[in-house]
């Protein structure tokens, strides 16, 4: 059982010194799934039978002499990422039976670097929503607090790793889906560059913000993830033909000469006394390391909501047009085509996903599609350009990942405050930059019984996923938050 | 009354690449149903498309064929509808920053003059499946049980091509499309059959009385499935909407269709009246930059165009509107005559080859002049041997046999054989004094007035000079010879 509790570049150094195998590995992995998967419900479905398959076949080559920087890691694969051969739903009805016939490209490196597939995590459906309440396929719960929703649209996936399900999550994240889960579950949650991690295989939800990242319990692991992902992919047009450098090796214990940068309009007195002391406190523990606090200004920050929900809904509306009964997923008939079209998406998709559908229609038509979709383009340039001014005076920007800690289920019935949840992580999306979250502390919410963590937020220029990384350890070895509490979900039998 | 018709044209052309658009699927027409197919043409949930080069590269060179400005920066769009056989539901296509923009299409009508039609654009962008519909007995969808639809053309390369209303007949609608066609299919970058859907085009049409400037209400044809079928149409369109006219109707602007069994436009008007496509860029596609440099490099390696060939033959080369033709629109056999031109530096006499002798040798043989053993090069110094009088015609042709059948360069054949023409007097008196005396009696004969003998005779030097004598020279030493 104690396997399961470690990191993965724990789990690969052992597998690949041969001190333990893949399969025990997945093994061990899978009674875990057993024994916590009723109470989190992370996963929407199992890979049982190929995860002890590919196991045995690593241990084969590891017999063989081959290593591997993932050998023998459980990973969680959320249901937006295509793997040959499984069901992948998308958290739909739409596709609630469609058995992906290809493999992601991220997920191909992940299997190259010897990772393992144990599962397929829940997600709000299409990736829309921030709690993932919005899955038509599962329920996942927090496993801090089984109450509380584990954050969204990749909840399944932060779930898995935060109860050990898994030692790495394949996330996506399109305003915040990959960063407010990790918060919400005490993780490290990484969203690099847009086109540093191909798309290919990612079923899309807005294609000029969706960006993969990983789920983990460290930044080292993390690291080890986009080392194994980044890259350019011809089957991308949108992935970038430029080198990667890796970032495992090269993580810091301290921040000196580190500029790093608060942003004026990203007051947190307002987010309450407790939170606000959480991320005073963060701020002091970077200047210790030896950073230097900045004040940077975001003057377009507050336009970035209302940006992003014109542009994703735009998207969406255009790549969810093709699940329509005719080539695979949910059909139902109707006398015509067009009746059959109807019904089946009126069937197939959930509310959220229609919402989002008519508003980004409405954005694109014609009459409309200057003021609205032309302008939040616009809006979106200038969002980029304060991010480009901010970053001439500081190395990283630091801001909370988010308002606040993971709530319980059914408290945000409006999809506004919902939408709310994302403030502190789309503008980073609309500029394209990596940003990760980092467990930071915790805050014990109103009326509620344990305390919960809080995630923070860094932020680099565009392709500086490295001092990024590189920071984040710091941080975490220097004040180690997501130790601090726990709860028999999460706390691994020893 | 005489109505003035005013057309204009907009057709799509699939590109002849090795693969799709988008994806690395074959581009092949005529496969077993759904067979050149993958996740990305079949619209599959994660699957991204990655532009072909090649087809950009067939884009810009149709823009230099017609003279069109080739923007430094260009886009892909989506345009948004629902059809069962387009995968994903939107094509990628392009909107308001086409690949090339502008441009005029040179053609000549059969008379031989020659006219212009401008484009508005050409834009790049991808093809649709194709639905077949079951059980209502005509294969329409009216009325049938069931459809089924065949992907292997979705995501071909489609070009379109639209032109401005600058055509005035029927005819010059299909002079416009066959020199369209040539161009495109000279260019390689298309094969351009309208049997098999490489070539559709639509028409719009409307007419106004002559001298007026303004624009009567048009309608746009489609359906059309041959050049026939396209100058049929745009004639009865023309007719019906005068016919309208002339009896104080309204012209309404609606798509017809052609029913070529019945000759006749019928409307197509269907209940979906303004489509709004929700055109937007195409997040999955980066915007090409297409640069100077690209554009001269895709310049550099133009084939003749057939307006540069029309030019040539007709005004250089004085060659009459068939035999142009003719030439231009067998491409091979207008590059092989280029080819051999430039050795012979004798056109018309090379063209009398190329569309004489050696069309003959291929036609009896089948096989193609430009894949028998005979080589431009070759014909040309064939020509040229004739054209300095160092073989005669009749050597020519039999020269020309050999050739076809592999012999190679003529002029080495001539040197080895020693089979050049000879004009040497001393050579030639030999032949005709041989001639005179094995041939007594005939000499006796022409001498007592039957005249005809003397071809006899000059046949009898020809051949004892293997042919190579010169028969003018052979005509005088034997009229001297026999005194008169
Ligand atoms: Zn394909």
């Amino acid at each position: 059982m104690a396997t399961i509790a470690k990191s993965a570049a724990e789990i690969a150094r052992a597998v690949n010194a041969r001190e333990c195998s893949a399969r025990e590995m997945i093994d061990a992995t899978m009674d875990r799934i057993a024994a916590v998967e009723p109470q989190v419900g992370a996963f929407l479905s199992v890979l049982e039978r190929q995860a002890r398959e590919s196991a045995d076949a690593l241990d084969a080559r590891i017999a063989a002499g081959e290593r591997f920087p993932l050998a023998g890691v459980p990973l969680a694969v959320k249901d937006n990422l295509a793997l040959d051969g499984t069901v992948t739903t998308c958290g739909s009805k739409m596709l609630e039976r469609w058995v992906a016939p290809y493999t992601a490209t991220a997920v191909r490196s992940m299997l190259a670097a010897g990772a393992i597939p144990v599962g397929k995590a829940n997600m709000d459906e299409f990736a829309m929503g921030s709690s993932c309440e919005n899955s038509a396929l599962g329920v996942t719960r927090n496993p801090y607090d089984l109450h509380r929703v584990p954050g969204g649209s990749s909840g399944g996936s932060a779930a898995s790793v935060a109860a050990h399900e898994a030692a790495i999550a394949l996330g996506s994240d399109t305003g915040g889906s990959i960063r407010e889960p990790a918060a919400f579950c005490n993780l490290v949650g990484f969203k690099p560059t847009y086109g540093r991690i191909s798309r290919y295989g990612l079923i899309a939800f807005a294609s000029s913000l969706d960006q993969i990242g990983p789920l983990t319990r460290s930044v080292e692991d993390a690291a080890l993830a986009y080392d194994a992902m980044a890259g350019f992919d011809p089957m991308d047009a949108t992935s970038v033909d430029r080198s990667v450098e890796p970032t495992a090796g090269t993580l810091r214990e301290d921040l000196h000469g580190l500029r790093i940068g608060v942003v004026k309009q990203f007051d947190t007195h307002k987010l309450g006394a407790d939170i606000d002391d959480v991320y005073d406190r963060a701020l002091h523990d970077l200047e210790a390391l030896g950073a230097e606090i900045v004040e940077v200004e975001l003057p377009t920050a507050d336009y970035g909501l209302a940006t992003y929900y014109l542009i994703a809904p735009a998207e969406c509306s255009s790549n969810l047009a093709r699940f329509d009964g005719v080539r695979y997923g949910l059909r139902v008939d109707g006398v015509d085509v067009a009746e059959m079209n109807e019904r089946t998406r009126a069937a197939g998709f959930g509310p959220e996903v229609k919402r989002r559908i008519l508003i980004g229609t409405y954005a694109l038509s014609s009459g409309y599609y200057d003021a609205y979709y032309v302008r939040a383009q616009k809006a979106r340039t200038l969002v980029a350009r304060d991010f480009a001014k901010a970053f001439e005076k500081c190395d990283l920007i630091a801001a909370p990942a988010t308002s606040s800690p993971a709530f319980r289920f059914q408290s945000k019935s409006d999809p506004y405050s919902m939408y709310l949840m994302d403030y502190y992580t789309i503008p980073m999306s609309l500029a394209g930059l990596p940003a990760l979250s980092v467990p930071c502390g915790w805050v014990t919410p109103e009326g509620g019984e344990r305390p919960m963590p809080l995630g923070l937020q860094l932020t680099a220029p565009l392709f500086a996923e490295r001092p990024l990384l590189a920071a984040a350890h710091a941080y975490e070895r220097a004040t180690m938050h997501a130790a601090k509490h726990g709860t028999e979900v999460v706390e691994v039998a020893r | 009354m005489r109505y003035e018709a005013v057309i204009g044209i907009e057709c799509h052309v699939e590109l002849k690449t090795a693969s799709k658009m988008f994806c690395g699927c074959a581009n092949r027409f005529g496969a077993e149903p759904n067979t050149l197919v993958c996740p990305v043409c079949l619209g599959m949930p994660g699957a991204l498309p990655v532009p072909n080069a090649a087809a950009i590269e067939y884009m810009i060179r149709a823009g230099l064929a017609f003279n069109a400005a080739i923007p430094s920066f260009s886009k892909f769009d989506r345009k948004n509808y629902f059809y069962p056989d387009m995968p994903k539901n939107y094509q990628i296509s392009q909107y308001d920053m086409p690949l090339t923009q502008g441009g005029v299409v040179r053609y000549w009508l059969e008379d031989g003059t020659l006219h212009e039609c401008r484009l508005t654009r050409i834009h790049l962008e991808e093809d649709t499946g194709k639905s077949t519909h079951a059980g209502s007995g005509d294969g329409r969808i009216a009325g049938s049980a069931y459809s089924l639809v065949d992907f292997n053309r979705a995501g071909v390369p489609l070009m379109e091509c639209v032109s401005e209303p600058d055509l005035r007949s029927a005819e010059e609608a299909v002079a416009f499309l066959e020199m369209l066609r040539r161009t495109l299919m000279a260019i390689g970058v298309s094969d351009v059959k309208m049997e098999e859907g490489s070539l559709r085009c639509d028409a719009n049409v409307s007419i106004r009385p002559f001298g007026s400037e303004s624009y009567g209400t048009k309608t746009e044809i489609k359906n059309m499935n041959s050049f026939r079928s396209v100058r049929r149409a745009i004639e009865s369109e023309i007719a019906r909407q005068s016919a309208m006219l002339d009896a104080g109707e309204r012209i309404v602007q609606e798509t017809l269709g052609w029913d070529e069994a019945n000759g006749t436009t019928i409307s197509m008007r269907s209940k979906e009246l303004a489509h709004d496509y929700r055109y937007f860029p195409d997040p999955d596609l980066v915007p090409m930059e297409i640069s100077a440099e690209r554009v001269s490099a895709v310049r550099a390696k133009m084939p003749p165009l057939p307006i540069e060939r029309f030019e040539r033959y007709t005004k250089a080369y004085g060659f009459n509107i068939k035999q142009t033709a003719q030439l231009i629109d067998a491409p091979e056999i207008a590059e092989f005559f280029d080819r051999s031109v430039e050795v012979s530096k004798q056109p018309q006499q090379t063209q009398n080859f190329v569309l004489g002798d050696l069309s003959r040798l291929a036609n009896e043989s089948g096989i193609a002049i430009h894949q028998s053993p005979v080589s431009p090069e070759h014909l040309g110094e064939l020509v040229a041997l004739v054209e300095a009088k160092t073989i005669n015609s009749k050597i020519a042709k039999e020269l020309l046999a050999r050739m076809w059948a592999g012999e190679g360069s003529p002029k080495a054949i001539v040197e080895r054989e020693g089979l050049a023409q000879t004009s040497d007097p001393a050579a030639l008196a030999r032949f005709v004094d041989e001639v005179l005396a094995a041939n007594a009696a005939s000499v006796a004969e022409y001498r007592a007035g039957k005249s005809n003998v003397f071809g006899f005779l000059v046949g009898a030097v020809m051949k004892s000079s293997r042919g190579k004598a010169d028969p003018a020279a052979v005509n005088a030493l034997l009229r001297e010879r026999l005194g008169g």
